[in-house]
This record gives structure tokens, C-alpha cells and sequence, in this order.
């Protein structure tokens, strides 16, 4: 069982000596790793593709989750595109909607693939649908974008943090969108080192977001937040593969994600105790949600 | 290295909205469902910390109940389970507690029929991972960093023996492992960790041996 890269900097190195793409080192590390062939790593992942993709096509038909919060908002948005020219453009907007789609699917309790966890979702399958139109890749191209997308999230979850409860929003749709990046940009024919700016420009603009999920549920805020990270995965994409660096290196600006989860009150880590969910109207959702008037100290 | 496959990062595939909360506790369901062997008549489910002041948002409840009925995580049949324990008769009865526990998900789960029963307590770590500490009032204590069997056996020389060496066949190495009792004679339990996942063809190659009662799979 091998490792073949720790940190991003690594990873970058080992594709430019080698000569190969992010995705095709994340495959060749799992081959190793679980003694598997290409056929198996490769047929596993393209599972959690088709997952995906039915996930996003439940959530444009519209989906409503049991408390009530949330479901309806991606119609609304892919409505929207039909009707007007959106001021940001089709790619961001249809990024947004085929987030928020993945993630009302999964606050009703649909069938999801977790990337990296259930509740940021939405920013891989988002963009990976969205970008998709534009650069018209093959089967196996969508396939690596999950592969990259893994590589950088494997860094994440190893060097930091991919939970909410451990490092705010910051470690899961942060994390998610960051990862989205680095997956667009070599989707888009980017280099790995462009790949890991986009992350590191990505996660710069994710730091400090807490987990202040209101009545404790996966809804809101976090669909919306799932939608701001693709589209911030998008924006940052382009800006690496037009050439703009991060002038603190991705695996700094990990490492101080993971700091700054640290170093967060436990009020805004999962515990619907601070932030939005101790707002009165949180306060006033979650008893409705549950009947009664959950008094929290 | 916490994590290991590109897969803990882009998957499981599951039923939302919550690893933790849903995909978690479908594991433990599951858990008590494959150690119990076979369909209860009755569950009982006491709900401790956040499961028990978030289960029904996050459907909990139904994905404790799904894992008992022996659902995958990705089952989508975990969203109709308790309508579809009541079409078949099972009893279901869910327990709010108020009192203090080491994890914030944690569920005590009891089910059996007119023959036995058997109790457990699992916790959800995240990211759709359970551990049972607690298995028929024995403690157990695993990691959950490694994949990990439970081997319910009669207490008699040479039922260890005969899965250790099993396992040694299969080129399953051993991390920890941990054997317990009630009484001398009497039931026992092993606990298991190993370096890979135990494919389920070995588990049944276990179980089929004198003396072992029942094997499940905790921690995948």
C-alpha cells in the first residue's frame, strides 16, 4: 500500500516530473492503495457519476424536503435561465442551479453521492454539469473530474479538516468548492499547477464560514452555501487558467483553514447553538420544525 | 493518513440530507440487523444527544429502521421503512433521552422476537462511519480507523483458534483484537480489527464454524 502524495505540492510535483494529469495520479494512488485494477477504481467511480447525475435531474424536476424548509429553489433558478439573460452568465447560473438541485435532493432525502460529505454535495456535480455544455468532454473526462476533484479533497480531509462539526463550513463547502476548481481547470486544459492555484484562490475566499445549520438541519443555510461555492469554483477557474496565482501557496492556505476550525467556537461547528440558527427566525423555524420550543443554552 | 481512498472523499452514495446523522445510523441498524440474523418482531430505539433532539429532520429514525430491515445507505427504500416495518407487523418504539453521553450520536438499539433479542449501542463518527461500543452489555473498544468484525461464539477452547487462522488464510492481518465474557462456558465475543475490508464470503466462512454464533461487520 503506497502513498503517492501528501500535500498539494507534492501532487503538482509528481504530475510535472511524470508528465500526467492530477486525475491520473489520484487513479494510479488508489490503485496502489487498494490493489485494485484501473477497470475497478475507474467502474467505481463512474458509479458515483450516474448517482450524480440522477441526482441533479430529481432536483430540476423540483423536490421538497420533509420539514418544509427547503426544495423548489433550482426550478426557480433554471425558470429564471429560460426566461432571461442572468447577469451572470449561463455557466455560473446553471453551476448555482444544478447545485442547489444535488442539495434539495439531499436535504429530502434522496439518493446522493457524498463529495466530499452530504452536505456540500452540490459544488462538484454543480459545476461539473454546468462547465459540462461548454466544453463538451467525454464519458471519461466527467469521470477524472472526480478524480481531481478527490485528489484535493484527499489533501483536505488529511492535512485539515472536511467536516462541519470539527471545522466549520468553511471544511465542507469550502472544501467542495475548492476542490470543483482544481477539477474545472484541468477539465478545461489546465495545467496541475493552474489546478492548485484555483484551489488555493478558492479556499482564500471560503476562510472563517461557519456551520450554523438552523434547527440542526442540512437545509438552511447550507443549500444556498453549496450554490455560492460553485459559483466562487467557476470564478476562480478562470482566474488561474488566465494566468493569476495565489500568492500564499495552496497547502498554506489548507493548513490555515484548518487553523482557523480550530480556533471557531463550537456554537458555530454543527450545533445549531450560534450564527443563523440562533437568529429569531432560526430559533423560530426550528420550533416549528419540531413542534415545540427547543430551549438551547 | 486519516484517510486512504479517493472514495471516503467522493462518495459514499447514500440517502440524505446527513453522513452523519443518516448514513451513520443506517450502519448501525444494519449492524444490529446482521448480528441479530434475521427480522425482528420488535425494535426498540433510545435516542441520545443530537440524535435525539434532531432524528426526525434528519431522518434518523427511518435510517436506524432501514438498517435493521437490512438496507444499504443508498438504499432508497430507508425513506419508507417505518411504513414498511408497520405493513409487516414489526413493533417500532423510538425513546428520547435526556441523559449525558460520550458522543453526540449515539442510539441504543434493542431488537428480537418471541425467541431472543439482543441489545447494542452505536455511535456515528461522520462521514456516513459507525462504531458500536456497546454489544449484549459487553464494552467494546474500536478505533474505527480500521475495518472491524464482531464474532459472537461460545466460550470453548479453539473457537478462537479457528477464526484467527481463518483469517490468516484469507492474508487478513490482525491490528487488535480483544475476547470477552460473561461467564466461563458461556457466551463470548471477539472483536476484531484487521488492515482491509473482510469481504462478506469470509464472514459466512466463519460463521459457519463449531461454536460461532453469529459475525458481523462493524467499521468498513
Amino acid at each position: 500500500m503506497k502513498i503517492l502524495f501528501r500535500n498539494v505540492a507534492e501532487m503538482v510535483e509528481l504530475c510535472e516530473s511524470e508528465n500526467i494529469s492530477i486525475s491520473e495520479l489520484m487513479i494510479r494512488q488508489e490503485m496502489n492503495v487498494k490493489d485494485m485494477s484501473f477497470e475497478e477504481v475507474y467502474g467505481q467511480m463512474e458509479k458515483n457519476l450516474d448517482v450524480m447525475e440522477k441526482a441533479i435531474e430529481d432536483g430540476l424536476k423540483g423536490v421538497q424536503s420533509h420539514s418544509g424548509l427547503t426544495g423548489g429553489d433550482a426550478v426557480l433558478i433554471q425558470k429564471y435561465m429560460q426566461n432571461h439573460e442572468p447577469l451572470s452568465g449561463d455557466i455560473l447560473m446553471d453551476a448555482v442551479s444544478k447545485a442547489v438541485a444535488t442539495n434539495e435532493v439531499n436535504a429530502a432525502m434522496g439518493t446522493i453521492c457524498a463529495t466530499p460529505t452530504a452536505g456540500s454535495a452540490g459544488c462538484v456535480p454543480g459545476t461539473l454539469f454546468a462547465v459540462k455544455n461548454k466544453l463538451n468532454p467525454t464519458r471519461e473526462q466527467m469521470v477524472r473530474y472526480l478524480f481531481t476533484s478527490g485528489a484535493f479533497g484527499f489533501v483536505v480531509a488529511n492535512n485539515a479538516s472536511i467536516s462541519g462539526a470539527a471545522g466549520g463550513c468553511q471544511a465542507e463547502v469550502g472544501s467542495a468548492a475548492g476542490m470543483a476548481a482544481g477539477a474545472i481547470v484541468e477539465m478545461a486544459g489546465g495545467t496541475p499547477a493552474q489546478s492548485a492555484e484555483a484551489m488555493a484562490i478558492t479556499l482564500k475566499n471560503m476562510l472563517g464560514l461557519v456551520c450554523d445549520p438552523v434547527a440542526g438541519l442540512v437545509e438552511v443555510p447550507c443549500v444556498k452555501r453549496n450554490a455560492m461555492g460553485a459559483s466562487n469554483a467557476v470564478v476562480a477557474a478562470d482566474m488561474a487558467l488566465a494566468g493569476v496565482t495565489s500568492r500564499i501557496p495552496c497547502d498554506e492556505v489548507i493548513d490555515a483553514m484548518f487553523k482557523i476550525g480550530q480556533s471557531m467556537p463550537t456554537a458555530l461547528k454543527e450545533t445549531a447553538q450560534g450564527g443563523l440558527a440562533a437568529t429569531p427566525t432560526g430559533r423560530e423555524l426550528e420550533a416549528k420544525v419540531y413542534g415545540i420550543n427547543l430551549k438551547k443554552e | 493518513m486519516k484517510y486512504k481512498s479517493v472514495f471516503d472523499i467522493i462518495g459514499p452514495i447514500m440517502i440524505g440530507p446527513s453522513s452523519s446523522h443518516t448514513a451513520g445510523a443506517a450502519r448501525i441498524g444494519r449492524v444490529t440487523r446482521s448480528l441479530f440474523g434475521r427480522e425482528p418482531k420488535w425494535v426498540k430505539i433510545h435516542l441520545y444527544g443530537s440524535f435525539a433532539k434532531t432524528y426526525k429532520g434528519h431522518g434518523t429514525d427511518v435510517a436506524l429502521m432501514g438498517g435493521i430491515l437490512d438496507y444499504d445507505t443508498y438504499d432508497p427504500r430507508i425513506s419508507n421503512s417505518l411504513e414498511v416495518a408497520k405493513e409487516k407487523g414489526i413493533k417500532v418504539q423510538f425513546h428520547e433521552e435526556d441523559a449525558h453521553t460520550d458522543h453526540p450520536n449515539t442510539a441504543r438499539v434493542r431488537i428480537g422476537d418471541d425467541d431472543s433479542d439482543i441489545e447494542l449501542v452505536g455511535i456515528s463518527i461522520g462521514g456516513g462511519k459507525a462504531e458500536i461500543t456497546e454489544l449484549n452489555g459487553f464494552e467494546l473498544r474500536l478505533s474505527g480507523e480500521h475495518p472491524a468484525i464482531l464474532v459472537m461464539h461460545n466460550d470453548r477452547f479453539g473457537a478462537i483458534a479457528t477464526v484467527t487462522q481463518a483469517l490468516a488464510k484469507h492474508e487478513l492481518n490482525i491490528g487488535h483484537m480483544e475476547v470477552s465474557r460473561k461467564e466461563v462456558g458461556k457466551e463470548a465475543l471477539m472483536v476484531i480489527e484487521v488492515d482491509q475490508n473482510v469481504s462478506d464470503d469470509v464472514l459466512k466462512e466463519l460463521e459457519a464454524f463449531d461454536n460461532i454464533l453469529q459475525v458481523a461487520k462493524v467499521v468498513e
